[in-house]
């Protein structure tokens, strides 16, 4: 036997080995999102049924699902859609209520150094508040294979069009379920993963700041701005003090 | 159709803000102070899109019986600080939802 067959053997068995890793850690990934899922598929199906009654099609409500992956802009759009809004306006409206995300992309940087720019535009695809919040967590716990987050991310995904899918075939069928307080899921989400955040007294300074500016802002500010200015200064003050703190 | 096209439009100023923050700063090197400040920015926008959703309703401050949604908040923070379970956490709140919509309308 041969050296270069011994090297083969023990190639093929390195490459099993990352592949066993990489499908590990991509269920991790998978299994974490599984509480953002569930809460995907209550409010994609609201959406779904949403979306039908502000006059898009099937077809229409299940490809800004694919398409966009946003919901809280997807309501504001179908809203939109129904009082017939110039696309332009639905368009802008749709950029600046999803600019939050710039903010969040940039957070993430630091965990995923190294990766090929593929491996960027597909992780970048999925980041929602949700998915955001929990790799946050998980990532500053321990660094973590970037197959991580395509668990997390894609996981999302797939329960948001299935839950519009849902929404939008089936919604009609069970009657009053429009009238269910199917979105509070959302806040209750948000609720939870800054608790989950919430790991010193700082990091809590910073988010009762952040909250009283975005209220704050949101009174003198048209759009979604209040969002992105509250959490702009409300980071810059909490580390600008916590700078001084450990200077002084 | 023209939806359609507005749709794909919204998808392409929705996705670049999401990508390009990652792929450019990924890359290069991030300076030690924003870092820093970036480790706030979790907390800072979940609170900031959290107080709106919680205390207004229609653009106003509500802190009436009649705002279901800040009521719920109420069990909603106390098993998140408990259990940290989002399952938890979500059913608990749409229960409690359901329940102040089923026995406390509002006007």
């Amino acid at each position: 036997m041969g050296k270069g067959r011994i090297w083969a053997l023990r190639t093929e068995a390195t490459v099993r080995t990352e592949a066993a890793n990489l499908a590990a850690e991509l269920a991790a990934g998978v299994s974490h999102a599984v509480p953002i899922m569930l809460g995907y598929v209550v409010l994609a199906m609201a959406f779904g049924i949403m979306a039908g009654e502000a006059g898009l099609t099937i077809l229409e409500t299940i490809a800004m699902s694919v398409i966009v992956f946003a919901g809280a802009s997807q309501f504001i759009a179908a809203g939109m859609f129904a009082a017939a809004m110039s696309p332009a306006t639905i368009i802008l409206t749709t950029f600046l209520v999803n600019l939050r995300h710039i903010l969040m992309s940039a957070s993430l940087a630091p965990h995923l150094r190294g990766l090929r720019v593929h491996s960027y535009a597909l992780l970048g695809w999925g980041i929602t508040d949700e998915t955001f919040a929990l790799n946050s967590t998980v990532y500053r716990e321990r660094p973590r294979h970037h197959w991580f987050m395509y668990g997390t991310n894609f996981a999302a995904y797939a329960a948001w069009i299935a839950g519009t899918v849902i929404g939008v075939l089936f919604g009609s069928i069970v009657p009053g379920i429009e009238q269910l307080p199917l979105g509070f899921a959302l806040p209750a989400m948000f609720i939870c993963l800054l608790v989950m955040q919430l790991s010193d007294r700082l990091l809590l300074c910073a988010g009762v700041l952040a909250g009283g500016l975005s209220l704050l802002l949101g009174q003198l500010l048209e759009g979604n701005w209040n969002i992105i200015l509250a959490t702009i200064l409300s980071a810059t003050i909490a580390s600008g003090w916590e700078k001084w703190k450990s200077s002084g | 159709m023209e939806k359609l096209w507005i749709i794909i439009a919204m998808g392409a100023v929705t996705y670049l803000p999401r990508a390009l923050p990652l792929a450019v700063l990924a890359q290069g090197k991030i300076p030690e102070g924003f870092i820093r400040w970036l480790r706030f920015v979790p907390v800072a926008v979940l609170a900031a899109l959290l107080a709106p959703e919680l205390l207004l309703r229609d653009g106003t401050f509500d802190l009436s019986l009649t705002n279901h949604y800040l009521l719920a908040a109420v069990p909603c923070f106390l098993v998140a600080a408990k259990t940290k379970n989002l399952l938890l956490t979500v059913g608990v709140g749409l229960v409690a939802a359901i329940l102040l919509q089923t026995y406390l309308p509002g006007i």
